[in-house]
């Protein structure tokens, strides 16, 4: 351990929600997006899902939102060092979307792509089983351009970077196939827990 | 450090069978990564102490380790406490790729801060913090393309790598530097800037020099200088800044996919 010298640091709080490395951002909510924030109407969103899936489909507005409601009630963790505790988002869950399309057997990841062209890369894994959702509210009102609406991809189990704002659609692939910030150096799954920042980590 | 430079979209076919969304935004990454390089900690010692500004410090350290950065990027810098607690926070690196097993980073007194408040009253030359890095190719400059770069407050700090670069190296690709600030004793960097600067004042400003937000008049005579290639801008500061900034470019005629932008947060 190499201590610095007269360093405090904040004072301890045990807090087992906080993951390795991170601390509460409290009420701030950085914007950290690296491209320039669209003006994407909700009459123009879609959200496709293809690849790896029998019935590869589009939805827009309207239809996505006539899925069951759904909403994550919890955490978030970007890989900039801040935690943003007891966020709220409304939308539907991503089971509903791929059970849908119906992913073949062969599916075991997917990119997931904006409208603005960002890319991120998941596991299938992760995106299923009620962990993962296409969210257009944040605390009960739409979710801000900024933050990524009209609608943005959720996985608030990893790093926020692989939660794609603007989202356009996802591929199902038979591997991996890294994305925006995988090929920039960053880890190929971004588990907060295990501190999966960079891909050397 | 890797130095493959990734090839422009606009001239690499991406490898068949590669996922490309049909969408008019992707800005690729300037450079390869070393994975390795990213995720090991290594020691680096103070050596001095600058003051920019009331707010601002410039941190000099000995990296002995340090494999080198291009202009833009950033590192991961970590203190420790004597029970084990840490702190870890991304800095974007000031200095220029040459200056031999050192590096710079300048840092905002910031209110409450356990980082930076740690660096503006307890530092001392001889002092020993941890980093890790470079990060990230995507804000990084190899000094290949025409920059033009805006910055508000410590957002300057990765752009006087590239304009430093710039300089060291003699390049003749161009550059341009806009940068905002609420003062003139706010600006970072202030003896260092020249003739590739514009300044804007958001609060005060010296006299004769008025006193306002950057608007799209300080941004055309730049874009209308269209140098060979196109502008790549570089955009980095405060969330509103950026938003701000970006805007006006892309009002400008700046296309979106040649827009690089660094959020602090």
């Amino acid at each position: 351990m190499n201590v610095t010298r007269g360093f405090t640091g904040r004072p301890r709080v045990a807090d087992p929600g906080l993951p390795p490395g991170q601390y509460d951002a409290g009420d701030d909510w950085p914007v950290l997006s690296a491209e320039v924030t669209p003006d994407l109407a909700p009459a123009d969103w879609t959200f496709r899902v293809d690849g790896l899936v029998r019935a590869p489909r589009t939805w827009d507005w309207e239809e996505a939102h006539t899925l069951p409601e759904s909403a994550y009630e919890g955490d978030i963790h970007c890989v900039t060092s801040w935690s943003k505790f007891g966020v709220r988002f409304g939308g539907v869950c991503l089971d509903a979307f791929l059970a849908a399309v119906r992913p073949e057997a062969a599916a075991t990841h997917a990119v997931a792509y904006s409208h603005t062209g960002y890319t991120t890369s998941l596991p299938l894994a992760d995106l299923t089983g009620g962990r993962a959702w296409i969210a257009w509210e944040y605390d009960g009102e739409p979710l801000a351009a900024e933050h990524g609406g009209p609608a943005r991809l959720l996985v608030p189990h990893l790093y926020f970077w692989k939660s794609a704002k603007w989202i356009a659609g996802l591929r199902l692939l038979d591997h991996d196939e890294p994305g925006f910030w995988e090929q920039n150096g960053y880890h190929a799954r971004g588990n907060p827990w295990e501190e999966q920042r960079y891909s050397g980590d | 450090m890797t130095e493959a430079f990734v090839a422009p979209s606009r001239a690499a076919a991406p490898p068949s069978g590669t996922f490309v969304p049909a969408t008019r935004f992707a800005v690729p990454g300037r450079i390869a990564v070393n994975g390795r390089q990213a995720s090991e900690w290594q020691t680096a010692t103070l050596t001095e102490i600058r003051r920019e500004t009331p707010l601002a410090s410039t941190f000099r350290f000995a990296a002995r380790a340090w494999a080198g950065h291009l202009p833009g990027q950033h590192l991961m810098l970590r203190l420790t406490a004597d029970d084990g607690y840490t702190a870890q926070r991304h800095y974007s690196i000031a200095s220029a790729p040459d200056d031999d097993g050192h590096i710079e980073l300048t840092l905002d007194h910031v209110d409450g801060g356990e980082v930076s408040g740690w660096f503006h009253t307890t530092a001392e030359p001889g002092d020993e913090v941890e980093v890790r890095g470079p990060l990230s190719g995507f804000f990084a400059w190899p000094g290949d393309r025409p920059a033009l770069l805006i910055g508000a407050g410590s957002g300057v700090v990765p752009l006087m790598s590239m304009v430093r670069h710039h300089r060291a190296r003699g390049l003749d690709v161009p550059l341009r530097l806009v940068v905002s600030a609420r003062a003139p004793e706010e600006l970072i960097y202030a003896r260092e800037l020249g003739a590739e600067t514009t300044r804007v004042f958001t609060r005060s400003a010296p006299l004769g020099v008025p006193v306002g937000r950057l608007g799209a008049a300080h941004l055309a005579p730049l874009l209308a200088e269209e140098p060979e290639g196109g502008w790549e801008a570089y955009v980095c500061g405060s969330n509103g800044f950026a938003e701000h900034a970006s805007r006006l470019l892309v009002e400008a005629g700046q296309p979106v996919d040649r827009i690089r932008i660094e959020r602090f947060g």
